[in-house]
């Protein structure tokens, strides 16, 4: 073993013991320990550990989209079309001789900036209602659920179909609708948790401090309820892609020739028959889609949220 | 202390809890109204937030505007939202849901023709799910980390990540084109169309009260396909809860004592555990059901079965508001008593619930 190399080793085992260590020295290192600890847990669950991996390329895929494509998405060939895989088309074309493989790819970035976008909008409302229920509780935390149950009253994809007929169908339109769709369980969620936290010792402290309602629910409560928030709508990120993809397959959702997976199967569903891979390959990529972000959640669930089901 | 004073002490405090049990009752059906009222302002709102205008969906914009006029007035158009509000909610209350454009009927007498047909095809999903997935529950969570309980949960993580659409396309690729043990979409054969008269709506069972047992045999195999399918699905779900429940229940004190009195654990598993989860199943059963609405409409639409799924996929290509609206709303309701159902249900069975 050389120097450099054991200097390394020992740096590294030394960075281990620091964020090991039982008597944090400082703040930063307790919560740099928390977090190691978790993921020496994360890591050790291997479906999780593949859920992560798979999400990870779905979002390298999605974002070198470009880059690894081999043909444009949109290119149409009418001499090549429905192309069993080659090595010229790796997946295959589809009923206008474009690339399935670029066009899945293509697809990544639809569906996961669906995602994105649905859980940016909807993440704080979630949080926000939740709180603002929980803690001033009376007649607003009345009025609040009762909203968040007439959302819920409803199945998600039926309620985002009649949103997306009322508002004409698209991507714009589908990601408000799922996004209407997806707030209320969060609200509930943020909502029993700031229940559980608002009676305890420490937020008396807090108020007797003088701090003031806003501070209050910004430092104090929300940091809380953030753990299993994230584990939720990680869970629910599978739920999103069904919907999207079920809205594209409807006819609803994306519009062709956008390359969205569901809206792909919906335009070529008809050659299942005889060009079965022409529509089962985008079905196959929403398959992997949200069987890895259920693995990733289920494993979030374990190391943040324990209690949880 | 004497029996005769302790009767009455008893009976009033069965009484305080039969009126406070009846109070919760009460609270959760006021709530439910309020619930209710919401989901129809709800619906009402998407159906005037359209950009289509109602009336040009109608006569078509080739109309005489004279003709427009009247018929905007007719419908109430030209009306303030709160009193066309009005009127929609007393039309409803008299089970009035509009005419739809597609078919030209009422669309109540649409939606009674089309929901047996998605009952139907819930039901036997869920009757098939429930026999199979609460013992596979209960027997991971008994094993559980064994190889069973791996591969249970494997199965069960495929079922509720997989898109309906995509297994219900490659089981009709498999069992139909390729095996062709399985008929094809639709809900009868050709030869069959039209023979079996409409009693209940329900093709299986009007064949057997009619004693069709050709047409019987017929529609209960293309009814096999879609009801296996959202029954895998469906059972996924159900499984995952129900293994999760036992795991809980089964590190409870009360199963430690029942292994120290020496019970079999077969008896304590069905008896005991599966006791004592059974409220808190029944709810999330009552939810999956409720939920299984959504999945029939993407299999109604893949199979092309007439049922309320496919005709509300088939209003919204048709751009049929009312239809559309009113399919929605009926499925809401549907659901919202499913879940009001679960809710009383649990607070009879599970005593920690009241």
């Amino acid at each position: 073993m050389t120097n450099a190399q054991s200097t390394a080793v020992q740096e590294k085992s030394s960075r281990r013991d620091w964020l090991l260590s039982d008597a944090p020295a400082s703040r930063r290192q307790a919560a740099w320990g928390k977090a190691y600890r978790m993921w020496l847990q994360f890591r050790a669950n291997h479906l999780a550990m593949t859920g992560l991996v798979t999400a990870v390329l779905l979002i390298v895929a999605a974002l070198a989209a470009p880059l690894l494509a081999t043909h444009d998405p949109a290119g149409i060939d009418l001499v090549n079309r429905l192309q069993p895989p080659s090595a010229q088309n790796w997946l295959g074309t589809d009923d206008l001789g474009r690339d399935l493989y670029s066009r899945v790819l293509f697809g990544a970035r639809v569906t996961l900036g669906m995602v994105v976008a649905v859980v940016v909008l909807v993440a704080p409302i979630g949080l926000i209602v939740g709180i603002v229920a929980g803690y001033a509780g009376g007649i607003t935390d009345r009025i609040l659920m009762r909203v968040t149950d007439i959302f819920l009253a409803f199945p998600r994809l039926v309620l985002a179909l009649a949103f997306v007929a009322a508002l004409r169908p698209g991507v714009t339109s589908a990601v408000i609708a799922i996004a209407l769709t997806a707030w209320p369980p969060l609200a509930r969620l943020a909502r029993s948790e700031t229940l559980t936290i608002r009676n305890t010792d420490y937020i008396s402290a807090v108020k007797l401090t003088g701090a003031s309602p806003a501070r209050i629910v910004i430092r104090h409560i929300a940091p809380v309820c953030i753990p299993s928030m994230i584990v939720r709508v990680s869970l629910d990120i599978s739920g999103i892609i069904l919907t999207a993809a079920g809205l594209g397959f409807l006819g609803m959702g994306a519009q062709p020739p956008m390359p969205e997976w569901g809206t792909m199967i919906a335009t070529t569903s008809g050659f299942i028959l005889d060009q079965w891979w022409v529509p089962t390959i985008p079905g196959i990529a929403i398959l992997l889609a949200s069987l890895a972000f259920n693995l990733l959640g289920d494993g979030l669930r374990d190391v943040l949220d324990p209690k949880q089901e | 202390m004497t029996a005769p004073d302790l009767s009455p002490r008893g009976w009033n405090r069965f009484a305080a809890g039969a009126l406070a049990r009846g109070g919760g009752i009460a609270s959760s059906l006021a709530g439910i109204l309020v619930t209710l009222f919401g989901l129809v302002l709800l619906t009402f709102v998407i159906g005037r937030t359209m950009p289509i205008d109602p009336v040009v969906a109608i006569i078509g914009d080739k109309a005489p505007p004279g003709m427009v006029e009247q018929l905007r007035e007719e419908l109430g158009l030209d009306r303030s939202l709160i009193e066309q509000f009005w009127i929609y909610l007393t039309k409803l209350l008299q089970g009035d849901l509009g005419r739809s454009v597609m078919t030209g009927q009422p669309v109540t007498a649409d939606i009674l023709q089309f929901f047996p047909a998605t009952l139907e095809l819930a039901t036997s999903a869920m009757i098939i799910a429930l026999l199979v997935g609460v013992p596979l529950g209960i027997i991971a969570a008994a094993r559980q980390d064994s190889i069973f309980d791996n591969a249970v949960r494997v199965i069960s993580l495929i079922g509720y990540s997989v898109p309906v659409f995509v297994l219900a396309l490659v089981c009709l690729l498999v069992f139909y084109a390729k095996l062709g043990i399985a008929p094809g979409t639709g809900s009868q054969g050709i030869v069959y169309q039209g023979m079996v008269p409409f009693r209940t709506g329900m093709i299986v069972l009007d064949a057997a009260l009619d004693g069709q047992w050709d047409a019987f045999r017929d529609a209960l195999a293309y009814l096999a396909m879609p009801a296996l399918l959202l029954a895998f699905i469906t059972m996924s779900l159900i499984v995952r809860m129900t293994r999760a429940f036992m795991l809980e229940a089964l590190s409870g004190e009360y199963i430690v004592a029942a292994r120290a009195k020496g019970l079999s654990e077969t008896r304590i598993l069905w008896r005991h555990g599966l006791g004592n989860i059974a409220g808190r199943l029944f709810t999330v059963i009552a939810v999956i059901y409720a939920g299984l609405l959504e999945g029939t409409v993407l299999t109604e639409t893949v199979f092309s079965r007439p049922g309320l799924g496919f005709y509300l996929t088939r209003s919204l290509l048709n751009a049929d508001m009312n239809a559309v609206l009113g399919a929605t709303l009926v499925i809401g309701v549907i659901y919202v008593c499913l879940n009001l159902l679960a809710d009383l249900a649990q607070r009879q069975l599970d005593p920690r619930a009241r």
